[in-house]
């Protein structure tokens, strides 16, 4: 290997973990197989809001097949509910905005009545999954339903019904922050905007359910869970503390994940439930989740309803955002305020905003719970200010795209402080970035603003509807608190990493690879990566916000300048050179300008193995490993400009996309290939959002979409051209200078989608504000009659 | 999602078949390619105490060519119909009805019979067997009836087999020459049930149409002809304005149903569009063809 | 129910098995035969992961029952790859970014190799339809677009 290594980051290298994926050799939860496995099948409520009187569990219970069946009362005792307040926010963050949060508890089993259509209310154990399902069928229940509280509306009725009589409401947390005067600045704003925004339910529905099998082992009284979970040292953390074991003798493993997209992001009961079953049956224990179970179990997200009032002047200046939301969070709230939090603050997106309020109310309603999907907040809050960008532009008759040049923060105003506070509890300021950049090169792409207008016109006289959508966002990546990692040379000079990163997909064993290689000047293959197992890292966080780039890498680094320092004193004293006059090279250290003088990592590491042979300098204590924990000061911010054209069948009212393009920023890209799959698949889970999928409920809070037959995930037949293209401008905040980017492509399809659909039908002055964008309702638009619109003697003139 | 026990007993004859159902029946269920029914079994959603599997019974799959009439066998699968030439040659609209059907792996498996005796509203054979004149041959024990596709659907997932019948045979006339075929959709994805659907077909001789057959799927209980909208171009002609009278007077006699895909209104709006889109293509193929 | 015999031959091998009625041919396989390639995502025929080739064409292994699979010919993603060397198609997929998590990776694998194997000349346009069958939720499809696309070009020789 020579000197100067290229390196590996910015590199496409192939992904280390395709090789078993496309060989049918991965491994995820529902392939693990153990001898004297158990089954689990859950019974779950059909009602949104029931009291339990009384569930009879002796006819199941002497099914054929069947080791065990519980209910909430037999595990009262035992098992406490998972905690409301677990994820509390920081110091700094209550300082700065005001909050009333009373996250309920969630339990395991309820014993007292159910909240959702879907929550557990008793379980079976048996001999297979067919026989646990059977077994199901027997049990006989006595529930009192109680009056649904289907709505956000409903639930914020004085009279309504609480859903958790503890907190003596339903609403689990209140928010409100002001910058400047906040709403005072609408009174003198020339032009004020009201509108009413909705985004609606949908979900992050990775193509594998979730599942968790657990084995106990007696003799050491240790318990090893595999979960298909995003988080397994949150995981193994709560299995240790229900269940009264030290975190240590509990392992959590996730092997091969198909998917999680936010939807796995937190520990849901049936993580704790398994591994209680498998330690009280003592034996191995497996639960999978199906998909009917999934889309009514596994948590949803958005359903947020907006009221924006905005102020801005003759030139379409935008004064002041007066935002007051409600997140309808279902029954209960595992990531507790999070979204709400994240929707504040990210509102004012890439524009320069002197004034702005927000207050929020994450309400409890008798839905499945809502926790952070792809984009957690932004997708919801974008929708609303980028439509309300739309319409100040129309009052104006500007160029929608003007106007948002026109509010932009400019390069040279980097690093930008918002005058807000993020999550994480510090002041948010936008670390690098140049937004109007990235908005005029998504026009270009599509031909330029003037020819976009152009066609746009000519197609209107021949009776066709072209429009334009845009959708700009920013994005606080790389959150904290912390993740670790350890690193460690062994004897044979190889490299070895852990960290507390959980993958879906993203290819983090490649990712993390490239980034140790590129620390070490060594060659990838010499580099073993391990992810998502307690057992190689005391503590983590896990992959969720779009994080684990920044924080993970971050974690190796802090690991490996740890050990550098030691290989370094040793490597000085063997080669008897100054540590100033030695550099990392060929695997191992050598002399700067000496070729002969060098010694390998091999050396390096048999050197400062403990014992009589060892050759440590004084002072340098053995072994070649640290575990460090990386706590970053505060996100990175990516971002990014959207533009589609699409035309809009009169008749059908069809909205075809012709182009979608994303300018994506997401600082230095590890690896370009990676990333740039993160952001397509995100942009299409945002199409299916903007047009297909959705979970819809009655007005008795009954789930009406319970399969794939009616919940629609976008097929290759659903999937425009897209265009991403990549604006590396590094973060200052890191070394490497990474942001994240998981969630962004997620973000701005659905209001891009209903922006330009509104803007190819100018002529009616049609505006939609909610989502998803309905064919039906895009073709009422047109008029009852589906073929007048085609004709072009009858078209209306367009304004501009 | 696992579905409750049954007996499973596979005959290899129809009249082994016959004599199972005469014996099982009501709570027998038949399978044929189990596209509907194994989902529906495996959400426990139906629980059949026997399942009769079709699917060894080679004298129930065939397409034989019967001078004026193609013959085909209830379970052939959709995909060997999709394959056929002579399917393709002779009841053109039969092949794109068929590609319309789900996807390449589930026309792998399902069956022309299972598809009609199935009768869902949304399904295209019974549209398109309704357009095309179809007849379908049932036996049970005791004998065996011809029912015409007309006769034959008659409500949400509901046809006039009769609980110890078996459809065994699909008659389909061939098409006359001069004629122009179309089958036009729309659904919410490639391969998914229509939201609206239009089966035409129409002969031409010259510029006179002589026969013109319309019939709808998903806008109703089961499949509608659309009887004024062929009226409407027998009367009329193929003029522009004619057709979109025809297409307005379809949307008129649907009986569409509002559904978390669609509202009635929509449906109504799209067999509109659909009937004139259908009317356009069929008459350009039987231009072609005269 | 009682159990039956089955046997069928998976990936070139003859394999006897006992299945009761209701099992599933995709639980047969992953949970009699140990072939875990094969996943599961709906059970009711919708994301096509677990999609096999059956007697040479694609279906879907969570509607067929395993006592349906007695006497057939079944192959599987374990008989993609010949020994070491990867299937055209494998990489392609891994070339292409046609995989993410990996989960729907069989059954797009499976549908793929029926779509062309049977239908060389088969268009772009055919390939985007036939691919539909299966769901993805990490790549966007682009990749696996492109992927069996070149697949189909190879195959064709051109």
């Amino acid at each position: 290997m020579p000197d100067t290594i290229p390196g590996y980051i910015g590199q496409s290298v192939p992904r280390r973990e395709d090789k078993r994926l496309l060989r049918g050799e991965g491994l995820f939860v529902a392939d693990i197989q153990l001898p004297n496995m158990l089954h689990v099948a859950i019974a779950r409520s059909q009602f949104p809001h029931a009291r339990i009187k009384d569930i009879d569990l002796s006819k199941a219970l002497s099914a054929e097949g069947v080791e065990l069946a519980i209910s909430g009362e037999d595990i009262l005792e035992q098992l406490p509910p998972i905690s409301g307040m677990q994820l509390a926010t920081p110091p700094g963050y209550q300082e700065r905005v005001d909050t009333d949060i009373q996250i309920p508890d969630q339990p395991l089993i309820p014993h007292e009545k159910v909240r959702f259509v879907g929550e557990p209310y008793a379980l079976v154990v048996a001999r297979n999954r067919y026989l646990a399902e059977d077994a199901l069928e027997l049990i006989s229940t006595d529930f009192d339903p109680l009056p649904p509280v289907a709505t956000t509306d409903k639930a914020l009725d004085e009279n309504a019904p609480l859903l958790h009589e503890k907190l003596g409401r339903n609403v689990a947390a209140i928010l409100h922050t002001k910058k400047g005067q906040g709403a005072e600045a609408l009174k003198t704003a020339p032009h004020r905007l009201k509108r009413r925004f909705y985004h609606h339910r949908y979900a992050a529905m990775p193509m594998e359910c979730r599942g968790v099998v657990a084995d106990y082992d007696a003799r050491t009284d240790t318990l090893t869970i595999w979960s298909s979970t995003q988080v397994v040292h949150w995981v193994s953390r709560e299995v240790a503390n229900s269940l009264g074991m030290p975190e240590e003798n509990v392992r959590c493993i996730a092997p091969d994940v198909g998917g999680g997209f936010g939807g796995k992001g937190h520990v849901y009961p049936e993580d704790i439930l398994v591994a209680y079953l498998a330690r009280r049956l003592q034996r191995p224990v497996k639960w999978i989740e199906d998909r009917h179970e999934h889309i009514l179990n596994s948590t949803h997200s958005r359903d947020n309803i907006y009221d924006v009032e905005i102020g801005f002047d003759n030139d379409g200046r935008i004064e002041t955002v007066v935002s007051d939301f409600v997140v309808d969070s279902g029954a209960y709230s595992p990531i507790g305020a999070g979204i709400a939090g994240n929707s504040i603050a990210h509102m004012l997106g890439p524009y320069d905003i002197p004034n702005y309020e927000a207050s929020s109310k994450i309400v409890l309603t008798n839905r499945t719970p809502n926790a952070p999907y792809r984009g957690a907040g932004r997708p919801e809050v974008g929708f609303a200010m980028e439509r309300a960008v739309d319409l100040v532009a129309n009052e104006l008759e500007l160029d929608p795209a003007e106007v948002r040049f026109r509010n932009m923060i400019k390069a040279d105003q980097m690093p930008y402080s918002v005058g807000l506070t993020y999550r994480d509890g510090v002041p948010i300021v936008y670390d690098s970035g140049d937004y109007p950049k990235a908005l005029e090169r998504a026009l270009e792409e599509l031909g330029g603003l003037k020819s976009i207008r152009k066609r746009q016109k000519d197609a209107l006289r021949q009776g066709r509807y072209i429009g334009l959508g845009l959708g700009c966002y920013v994005e606080g990546t790389g959150v904290g608190p912390f993740e670790g990692a350890t690193v460690k040379i062994d004897a044979t000079g190889k490299i070895v990493v852990a960290t507390g990163a959980c993958p879906q997909g993203q290819g983090h064993e490649t990712v993390f690879a490239q980034v140790t290689a590129d620390l070490w000047k060594v060659p990838i293959e010499d580099v073993y990566v391990t992810v998502a197992d307690t057992a190689h890292v005391t503590m983590g966080y896990g992959t969720l916000a779009s994080r684990s780039t920044v924080t993970a890498s971050g974690a190796i680094q802090l690991a490996s300048d740890q050990i550098k320092e030691k290989a370094f004193a040793i490597a000085s004293g063997i080669l008897e050179a100054g540590e100033k006059d030695l550099e990392l090279r060929d695997s191992g250290v050598g002399v700067k300008g000496v070729p002969g003088m060098h010694i390998s990592f091999r050396d390096i590491a048999t050197a400062a193995r403990p014992g009589w042979g060892h050759k440590r300098p004084e002072g340098i204590d053995a072994g070649l490993e640290a575990t460090s924990y990386y706590e970053p000061p505060t996100v990175t911010w990516a971002y990014a400009s959207n533009a589609a054209i699409v035309e809009v069948n009169p008749g059908t009212g069809q909205v075809l996309i012709e182009n979608y393009v994303e300018v994506h920023d997401a600082g230095v890209l590890v690896n370009p290939a990676i990333a740039d799959g993160q952001v397509k698949g995100g942009l299409v889970q945002g199409l299916g959002g903007g047009l297909m999928e959705e979970i819809t409920y009655d007005e008795n809070g009954q789930l009406l979409t319970g399969s794939f037959m009616d919940y629609l995930l976008p097929s290759a037949s659903d999937v425009p051209p897209i265009t991403v293209i990549h604006q590396e401008t590094p973060s200052p905040l890191n070394s490497l200078g990474v942001k994240g980017l998981g969630e962004g492509g997620a973000i701005a399809p659905p209001v891009v989608i209903a922006n330009a659909v509104c803007d190819a039908l100018r002529p009616f002055k049609a505006e939609i504000n909610s989502t998803p964008v309905r064919w039906g309702e895009v073709a009422a638009i047109f008029g009852d009659d589906p073929f007048k619109a085609t004709s072009t003697t009858t078209t209306p003139e367009m304004e501009k | 999602m696992k579905p409750a026990p049954f007996n499973y007993i596979v005959p290899t004859s129809i009249d082994e078949a016959l004599a199972l159902l005469e014996e099982h029946a009501p709570d027998a269920r038949l399978l044929a390619g189990g596209q509907s029914l194994v989902p529906m079994m495996n959400f426990r959603l139906s629980r059949p105490s026997h399942l009769i599997d079709l699917n060894c019974i080679p004298d129930l799959a065939f397409i034989q060519d019967n001078k004026d009439h193609i013959s085909i066998g209830a379970m052939t699968r959709e995909r060997t119909i999709e394959e056929s030439s002579l399917v393709r040659s002779s009841i053109p609209l039969l092949y794109e009805a068929t590609r319309h059907i789900a996807h390449l792996p589930i026309r792998s498996r399902g069956t022309i019979g299972g598809s009609i005796s199935n009768a869902d509203p949304a399904a295209e054979y019974p549209a398109a067997l309704l357009t095309l004149d179809g007849e379908m041959v049932v036996r049970s024990k005791q004998g065996k009836r011809q029912i015409k596709a007309s006769d034959f659907f008659k409500g949400i997932m509901e046809t006039a087999i009769e609980p110890n019948e078996l459809l065994v045979e699909i008659i389909v006339p061939k098409v006359p020459p001069g004629t122009g075929f179309a089958f036009v959709e729309i659904s919410r994805r490639h391969g998914d049930y229509a939201l609206a659907g239009i089966a035409a077909q129409m002969t031409l001789s010259g510029k006179t149409v002589t026969n013109v057959r319309l019939a709808a799927c998903g806008v109703g209980p089961c499949p509608i002809r659309l009887n004024d909208a062929e009226k409407q171009i027998i009367d009329d002609g193929l003029t522009e304005k004619s057709i979109q009278s025809a297409a307005k007077a379809a949307a008129l006699e649907v009986d569409p149903e509002t559904d978390l895909h669609a509202t009635a209104d929509y449906r109504r709006r799209l067999t509109a569009v659909l009937t004139q889109q259908a009317l356009l293509k069929a008459k350009e193929r039987a231009q072609e063809n005269n | 129910m009682d159990e039956q015999s089955i046997s069928l031959t998976v990936n070139g091998t003859e394999q006897n098995g006992e299945a009761e009625p209701r099992m599933s041919l995709a639980d047969f396989l992953r949970e009699r035969l140990g072939l875990t390639g094969t996943h599961i995502g709906c059970e009711h025929g919708v994301c096509g992961v677990c999609t096999v080739i059956c007697d040479g064409m694609a279906v879907r292994s969570c509607l067929m029952f395993a006592v349906q699979a007695d006497k057939k010919e079944i192959r599987t993603i374990e008989g993609l790859a010949d020994g070491d060397t990867m299937h055209p198609l494998q990489t392609l997929f891994s070339e292409q970014r046609a995989l993410q998590c990996g989960f729907c990776t069989p059954g797009m694998l499976m549908t793929a190799v029926d779509l062309v194997d049977n239908n060389p000349s088969i268009t772009p346009p055919e390939i985007k339809a036939g691919m539909s069958a299966v769901l993805c939720r990490c790549t966007g499809y682009e990749g696996i677009l492109k992927a069996v696309e070149a697949y189909a070009k190879q195959i064709k020789g051109v």
